[in-house]
């Protein structure tokens, strides 16, 4: 018993994860009952065709949406029936998010845009916190360039601070190499493994590629909204 | 998030679109500049009306036939016009009150004109010719340049002698000195005994421009009109009283009205009395009214720069959609999405609402100066017949500022409130994938 309390709870723990949209007349079921743990410090690869659901489930685990059946308790915390600013919170709090297009802001310093989760958290020291997160990320001397100014994985290296500089639990990156090249997107894998070993950062990545996907120690395979394959790599 | 933030962030997108932010504010510019100068004329043309009144004394008690208060006395006397169609007002009258020794009463005219035209060696000239008698320029405050206004005996004996108005001299004698020149008024010859003093012509009832002649030779010689009876009709009968407190105003009307329903001897009451003070607070009426309505015109402009500001906005959020996916997915709350673009909308309101201010007041001030202007002498002569032409005088109150400026706060909160909370409610996902 005492071994079991004094364990983390899961990351992630998702029983029954339905999520059901309405597209004009025709109800399309995104996800149809899905359920899978993943523990502190793992970094998992979740791939699969188009259309099978994997995006749905990245949204769902991202707070950015709400499943219509099923729960979701992220680090212990029930998420189900939350309020919109409630989730907003749980994204500030324990959530880094890396996107394929980086969805950076225009016009905004780098510096500026690693800030802007720490002004929405109301955090002090924002510069200072910023500038630690692009060193990280290896953009020290990048800091006041605006998005235009940097190359791709630049960008994406940015988009990475911004979404470490809260300290999450949880980073989500939804294809991050996918409009990179492969110097660049070699760059940027090799700084989410580092930052999952060196900072047990649990890390989830959807992607296409096999080759980005074996960088994970799990592969979680989707297909017609169902887990198709749940496989541990050796 | 900070109050500090929001500005910051308000601001950054605001200078994004530097010319799109631009004439935005300028909606709000030139609406609020508008109710500015428009009030400030009104209020200026106010001003400068019951100043003309105060100076021509507000001791004095007017008597106008016509059974409902004739409030307009005042402007009538230089219309020019006569009574309109009333006619129960008689010189005799006036002589009656006169003799009447009512206590409180200095001194009495009957006054009524017409137009009369003057031709002299060098010109000929319409202009309203007024019957009065030697009290006149005492009791209405008016300065006679060069020499004298006429006396009580060419009253008496109904003189051809006439006493006229700075433009008028000018106009007929360009050479000279007009007094003791012989002009003709109506083929009539009549001899200049005096000029009056200059009083800036341009303003509201203005004597520049008129002539004087003892009533006597107004209602024998010149313009005859009488009543069955055979009095002479005149159009008004001011009386000056010793002071202006409310026991003398009244004791003094009702002695009037006394006397003159027992000579009139008619059923109902068919004329008015009528004090300085009533005319200046129907003058306010009339003047706020107008007031009221240029700034409810100006408000109208104002209100169509608040929609260009809620177009704009709305146009703004649409732009930005995945911004605030993007803003919203990194953790940022309703509020926080909704106070930015609040803060943008209030922003824009309250500079144009400033800007406005500035100009509006600069504008005020600028038409006072181009008014100081016209008011010289030398540029009196355009003025003719309006008394409002040339100089514009406009007073700057507190109110029409602070009220703009409130009412472009509001214009901001009101007309940017729809969009920052459509903003706001936007789904994180969707608004992600916006492209």
């Amino acid at each position: 018993m005492t071994a079991t309390t004094d364990r983390p709870p899961p990351t992630i723990d998702v029983v029954g994860l339905t999520k059901t949209y309405q597209m004009g007349d025709v109800k399309v079921e995104a996800l149809r009952g899905v359920t899978f743990t993943i523990e502190p410090g793992e970094m998992v690869a979740i791939m699969g065709p188009s259309g099978s659901g994997k995006s749905t489930a990245m949204n769902l685990l991202g707070c950015l949406d709400s499943p219509t059946e099923g729960s979701y308790r992220l680090d212990g915390e029930d998420v189900e029936g939350l309020s919109e600013d409630a989730l907003a919170d749980i994204r500030l709090r324990k959530i880094g998010f890396v996107f394929q297009s980086f969805n950076l802001l225009p016009r905004m310093t780098a510096r500026e845009q690693v800030e802007l989760p720490l002004m929405y958290a109301g955090a002090r020291k924002r510069r200072d916190r910023a500038l630690e997160a692009l060193a990280t990320v290896g953009l020290a001397d990048r800091v006041d360039h605006t998005p235009v100014e940097l190359s791709g994985g630049q960008q994406q290296r940015v988009a990475m601070a911004r979404a470490l500089v809260t300290r999450p639990q949880l980073l989500l990156a939804d294809e991050p190499t996918g409009n990179l090249d492969t110097a660049s997107a070699d760059e940027i894998m090799d700084a989410i493994e580092q930052l999952n070993i060196e900072r047990g950062i649990t890390t989830i990545l959807v992607t296409h590629e096999m080759e980005v996907a074996l960088r994970a120690r799990r592969i979680i395979r989707f297909r017609d909204g169902l887990v198709e394959k749940d496989e541990v790599m050796t | 998030m900070t109050a500090v933030d929001g500005l910051r962030v308000a601001f950054r997108a605001l200078a994004a679109n530097k010319l799109r932010t631009a004439l935005t504010l300028l909606g709000m510019v030139i609406g609020v500049a508008a109710v500015i100068t428009l009030m400030s004329i009104g209020a200026g043309v106010q001003t400068s009306i019951e100043e003309r009144i105060r100076q021509a004394g507000t001791n004095l008690l007017s008597v106008s036939p016509g059974a409902s208060s004739n409030r307009f006395g005042g402007f009538r006397t230089r219309s020019g016009g006569g009574g309109g169609g009333v006619q129960t007002l008689t010189a005799q009258d006036a002589d009656a009150i006169a003799e009447a020794n009512i206590p409180g009463i200095t001194s009495i005219y009957a006054s009524r004109s017409f137009n009369g035209s003057f031709v002299s060696a060098d010109g000929a000239v319409q202009a309203s010719v007024q019957g009065v008698n030697e009290v006149y320029p005492a009791v209405r405050n008016v300065e006679v340049g060069t020499g004298s206004f006429f006396s009580a005996d060419d009253v008496d004996r109904a003189s051809r002698v006439v006493v006229i108005g700075d433009t008028l001299a000018t106009d007929l004698f360009p050479n000279g000195d007009a007094v003791g020149e012989t002009v003709r008024l109506n083929t009539q010859p009549f001899t200049i005994v005096g000029v009056l003093a200059s009083d800036g012509g341009s303003s509201f009832q203005s004597n520049d421009e008129s002539a004087f002649v003892p009533l006597p030779t107004l209602t024998s010689r010149l313009n005859p009109s009488k009543t069955s009876a055979g009095d002479d009709v005149v159009s008004s009968i001011v009386v000056q009283l010793v002071d202006e407190s409310d026991a003398t105003v009244a004791g003094v009307t009702q002695e009037i009205e006394n006397l003159l329903l027992s000579r009139h001897d008619s059923e109902e009451q068919d004329f008015s009395v009528g004090s300085q003070a009533d005319q200046i607070e129907t003058i306010s009426e009339v003047t706020d009214t107008m007031t009221l309505f240029l700034g409810a015109v100006a408000g109208i402009s104002l209100l169509v720069g608040g929609i260009g500001i809620m177009n704009i906005m709305l146009v703004s959020v649409t732009e930005r959609t995945r911004e605030i996916g993007i803003r919203k997915a990194i953790g940022a709350k309703r509020r926080d999405i909704m106070s930015q673009f609040m803060i943008e909308a209030v922003a824009v309101s309250m500079g144009g609402g400033l800007a406005g201010v500035l100009i509006g007041v600069g504008i005020s001030l600028g038409l006072n100066e181009l008014g100081a202007g016209a008011e010289q002498p030398t540029g009196g002569g355009g003025a003719r017949g309006n008394p409002f032409a040339g100089g514009l005088v406009t007073t700057i109150t507190a109110e029409p500022i602070i009220l703009a400026l409130v009412v472009s706060v509001v214009i901001g909160l009101v007309f940017g409130i729809y969009p920052a909370s459509r903003a706001s409610r936007l789904a994180p996902i969707e608004a992600l994938r916006y492209e």
